[in-house]
């Protein structure tokens, strides 16, 4: 099928079969690897990215879902001379050991904080990732940055 | 601290910048023009034998390439996959060893092995080829039960009573004496639950061969990419080493899991030279559940003796260790020389005994994961310990301070084959204590029970060894490779460095604490610093990263190329200077001639070594780039004290930790925030064993946690935020008088969790792991 999705501000007209993984199109067609596969049950979160404003899980959606929608991913959020508050947060916090549960973590982490009505607290935080499994950090470090996010991103 | 990015510094890492920007480079990152991709058949038996296999209907499916049996692999000429370490039984009999071919050739042992491996041109076109092979499976029963498999069907032709080896340390009469005058006995039976070790990047390789150099090249998910490489060459018989080159890029996560040489490598670069073309496999999560190598899986009964004021007199220990079906890369070292070493812990006990046996099931292979036989001795030994305590009266924490070996003790020889070097057991407690408010806890549990809670403390005072290891201690106990550690320092032209190191990162950081030393060693930016590994191109064969060994004997290496490169800067800057070499001082990257204000930069020599006008080109080769090999001359002995604090519901046996304090002495500290990090995921794994995670197979060997709606990980929401602290006893034989700090975590936590959780059942035992219908049962009971 044919579909026209725009990633990372970038529009894009693919042809992609039916049965097609949002997850597989951006890493096998669009080269977009930062957003990685841990599971095939759609429980570790890895493979997060933002569809149309939300965060979903890209190995759950079909491309054909995402037609029309404009989709961002890890590598779009932020650059290393101009990191997303919660890129920053991560790195100044060490909320990250091996990396690969890192993209899915920060961009559950940035819905988690945009949808928040006023501030989280540590329990909420807890809550709101439980989709994310991280094997290394024992997740103190990304509760810590996250908290530390949410600040600056409301006075970004 | 040297300067600010130098050793003791909280130095961001220099890895976060690709991976908080998805520009890591993983495995199923890489792909190769004209990929083909592979897809394992695997055995949905625990045991059957395999009669026959119609690969017909497969190789007709359209896009599939080829298939692949593992008669096809034996007649290539392929080899078994080796157990790298001969453990010796009590009659001095080496281990009994089964046959271990990569893919299956007329017989299955467990649910998950490979017996066929199918490529396509695309993955859909290998799935739908494995989909169509028919396989002639006749099944037999599965030996599952670890407890009752010595006398169970027998799995391997070579292997009665399905038993590897039956091995023991210590000095058993002196031990029965000891229990003779015995004033009180304490015993306890436990079970080391098994475990999934779920690095969250699955296993995946990459094979490419290159017809016109002979060349193959394996990128692959490797904790040591010059093992594998040794393994795929030497035994496998895949090439020799020369013409094999093995990389691992960056790797998400390991935990001892890809240490191994597994099945599904071995065939994708194999196949790869048999089809000319590059070959792809990443495993699906259900393949990591099923074949990984899996963790821990140990039923022990053990035994304290104990005066009447609470001195330890003897222990007694006898462990029946599952292997599974076969026996992986490093299995056979788990339970014995990793595990009943340990048996001293922190304490004088005089007179120490033994045994394990090891045996085969239907099961997936288990080896090292995170902690490796030191979790499962200090699970066994820090609950015995507790129980001791509560049987006689005296505070736990009180009953271990009677027994601690005392920093005069140091160098101290334990019964079971070690000699720890240095430590101060009483001062961690001591602190661990304080951060816990452990004079508080009487007040916190009274208003726990006001609330209707039930509130327990639990204590772990673990020993580990780690810096694996003393090459001839190691080879002289059957280790089949030596465990020193490789490293090399290039000086660039312009004066900044390149270290390759044999240790590999997956997680631990080493471009920055490695960064750190040299920074700090040679007055270099941190920033002009890059770190290499992962490639059997690159370094000089190594051993990799397990065991806690990357700074204590890797760091160690680069020291001494460090110390190299200083000794020749010194020669170089002394003829420059025209100075005595014995006058020249090298610190904070300048040369110096004493008694004089003549001076060289670290970069003003660098470039004479290379470019070399004013240089002594009769005495001194040119070039600065030196490289070393350290073995270390003894383990290194972390050790530290964990408490835990829980609160249960007895309505809903729910388990809420309100507060874990762990307090490690792990020598000198490099980078504290990537050490603390090390903790609290050690420390997440420790307690997901205690209270969440769990292997299981049902009677038939199926696997009943296979995926994550049944395997209970550890989330967010499960654990709460550590506490964190050090003490400081430097290791008294490397450079950096650093121990090691990865495996910590998960080798003391699980045992303060079980024994807080039942200290406030008031029950002497309770399985792990303590769901909250296990909890709950017991405080029904």
């Amino acid at each position: 099928m044919e579909i026209s999705i725009t990633v990372n501000g970038r529009s894009e007209a693919l042809d992609v079969p039916d049965n097609a993984l949002l997850a597989d199109v951006l890493r096998e067609r669009l080269g977009l690897t930062g957003t990685h596969v841990g599971c095939d049950t759609s429980q570790c979160g890895a493979c997060v990215v933002h569809m149309d404003g939300a965060a979903v899980k890209s190995c759950t959606v079909l491309a054909g879902q995402a037609n029309g929608a404009e989709v961002t991913t890890i590598e779009g959020i932020g650059d290393p001379d101009n990191l997303h508050p919660m890129q920053a947060a991560f790195r100044e916090n060490h909320a990250l050991q091996c990396g690969f549960c890192t993209p899915g973590m920060i961009m559950s982490a940035i819905d988690l904080v945009q949808k928040a009505d006023g501030q989280l607290d540590e329990g909420d935080v807890r809550d709101g990732l439980e989709g994310n499994l991280c094997r290394c950090t024992g997740y103190h470090n990304i509760v810590k940055a996250v908290l530390a996010a949410q600040d600056d991103m409301k006075s970004a | 601290m040297a300067n600010e990015t130098g050793i003791g510094a909280a130095v961001k890492r220099k890895e976060d910048a690709r991976f908080i920007t998805g520009a890591g480079r993983y495995t199923d990152d890489i792909g190769a023009h004209g990929q083909t991709y592979a897809v394992f058949a695997r055995s949905p038996h625990a045991r059957a034998k395999l009669n026959g296999l119609d690969s017909g209907a497969a190789l007709a499916t359209e896009g599939v390439v080829a298939v692949f049996t593992g008669a096809d692999l034996q007649a290539d000429g392929i080899g078994d996959l080796p157990c790298g370490w001969t453990v010796h039984s009590k009659d001095g009999e080496p281990m009994v060893v089964p046959a271990h071919p990569p893919i299956a050739v007329d017989k299955v042992n467990y649910v998950g092995e490979p017996y066929a491996v199918v490529i396509g041109e695309s993955l859909e076109a290998a799935k739908n080829g494995a989909e169509a092979l028919e396989a002639d499976f006749e099944e037999l029963p599965a030996v599952v039960d670890l407890a009752s498999a010595a006398s169970a069907d027998q799995i391997h032709e070579n292997v009665p009573n399905n038993q590897t080896y039956d091995w023991e340390l210590g000095d058993k009469a002196a031990t029965d004496a000891a229990f003779a005058e015995a004033h009180h006995i304490s015993t306890l039976e436990i079970v080391n639950n098994r475990l999934i070790p779920n690095a969250i990047e699955p296993r995946a390789a990459l094979g490419e061969y290159d017809a016109a150099s002979g060349l193959y090249t394996l990128h692959t998910t490797s904790q040591n990419p010059h093992l594998e490489r040794l393994v795929l060459a030497a035994f496998v018989q895949i090439a020799p080493e020369a013409r094999l080159r093995v990389i691992s890029p960056d790797v998400g996560g390991g935990f001892g899991s890809k240490i191994f040489v597994y099945a599904e490598e071995t065939a994708v670069i194999w196949a790869a030279g048999k089809l000319r073309r590059p070959v792809k496999w990443r495993a699906e999560r259900s393949e990591s559940f099923l074949a990984d190598a899996h963790g821990r899986d140990h039923v022990t009964k053990a035994e304290l003796a104990l005066a009447e004021d609470g001195t330890f007199l003897g222990l007694r220990v006898k462990t029946l260790a599952n292997m599974g079906a076969y026996l992986s890369t490093f299995a056979s070292s788990v339970p014995t020389y990793l595990y009943g070493t340990l048996m001293a812990g922190q304490y004088k006990t005089p007179a120490i005994y033994v045994e394990v046996q090891s045996l085969f099931t239907n099961t997936a292979p288990v080896d090292a994961y995170r902690g490796a036989g030191r979790p499962e001795a200090t699970y066994v030994l820090e609950r015995i310990v507790e129980t001791a305590a509560r049987e006689m009266g005296i505070d736990p924490a009180e009953l271990r301070r009677r027994n601690f070996i005392a920093p005069s003790d140091f160098p101290y020889e334990t019964p079971v084959a070690l000699t720890y070097d240095t430590g101060d057991y009483e001062a961690s407690l001591a602190k661990a204590l304080e951060h816990a408010d452990y004079a508080g806890f009487g007040a916190r549990k009274a208003a726990s029970e006001a609330a209707g809670k039930k509130r327990g403390i639990g204590f772990s005072c673990y020993i580990e060894a780690c810096g694996l290891a003393p090459s001839q201690v190691a080879i002289s106990l059957g280790a089949g490779v030596g465990l020193f550690e490789v490293g090399e320092v290039r000086v660039d032209v312009t004066g900044s460095v390149t270290v390759v190191t044999g240790s590999h990162s997956h997680g631990q950081s080493h471009e920055t604490t490695f960064a750190q030393i040299i920074s700090d060693r040679l007055g270099v930016p941190f920033e002009n610093v890059t770190v290499l590994h992962g490639d059997t191109g690159r370094s000089d064969y190594a051993l990799g990263t397990y065991g806690s060994r990357s700074l204590a004997v890797g760091g160690s290496a680069l020291i001494k190329a460090t110390d190299k490169i200083i000794a020749k800067g010194k020669k170089i800057a002394a003829h420059m200077l025209e100075a005595e070499e014995e006058k020249v001082d090298f610190a904070d990257g300048t040369f110096t001639v004493a008694d004089s204000n003549q001076s060289l930069t670290f970069p003003e020599v660098a470039f004479a070594a290379y470019v070399p006008a004013n240089y002594p080109l009769e005495e001194l080769e040119p070039g600065l780039s030196e490289k070393a090999f350290y073995d270390p001359p003894n383990f290194t002995y972390p050790a530290g004290a964990h408490i835990c604090e829980v609160e249960i519901d007895p309505a809903t046996g729910v388990v809420d930790i309100t507060s874990f304090v762990a307090v490690d002495d792990f020598g000198h500290v490099v980078n504290p925030m990537i050490v603390e990090g090390q903790v609290h995921g050690g420390l997440a794994q420790g307690i997901g064993q205690a209270l969440l995670e769990h292997g299981v197979y049902d009677e038939t060997g199926q696997l009943v946690s296979g995926s994550y709606m049944d395997y209970t990980m550890p989330r967010a929401d499960d654990l709460p935020s550590f506490t964190v602290d050090t003490t400081v006893t430097p290791c008294t034989h490397n450079p950096l008088g650093v121990k090691g700090c990865g495996e910590a975590g998960a080798i003391g936590s699980t045992a303060a969790v079980m024994n807080a959780v039942t200290n406030a059942l008031g029950v002497a035992s309770v399985p792990m792991p303590a769901t909250p219908e296990t909890v709950w049962r017991a405080a029904q009971a």
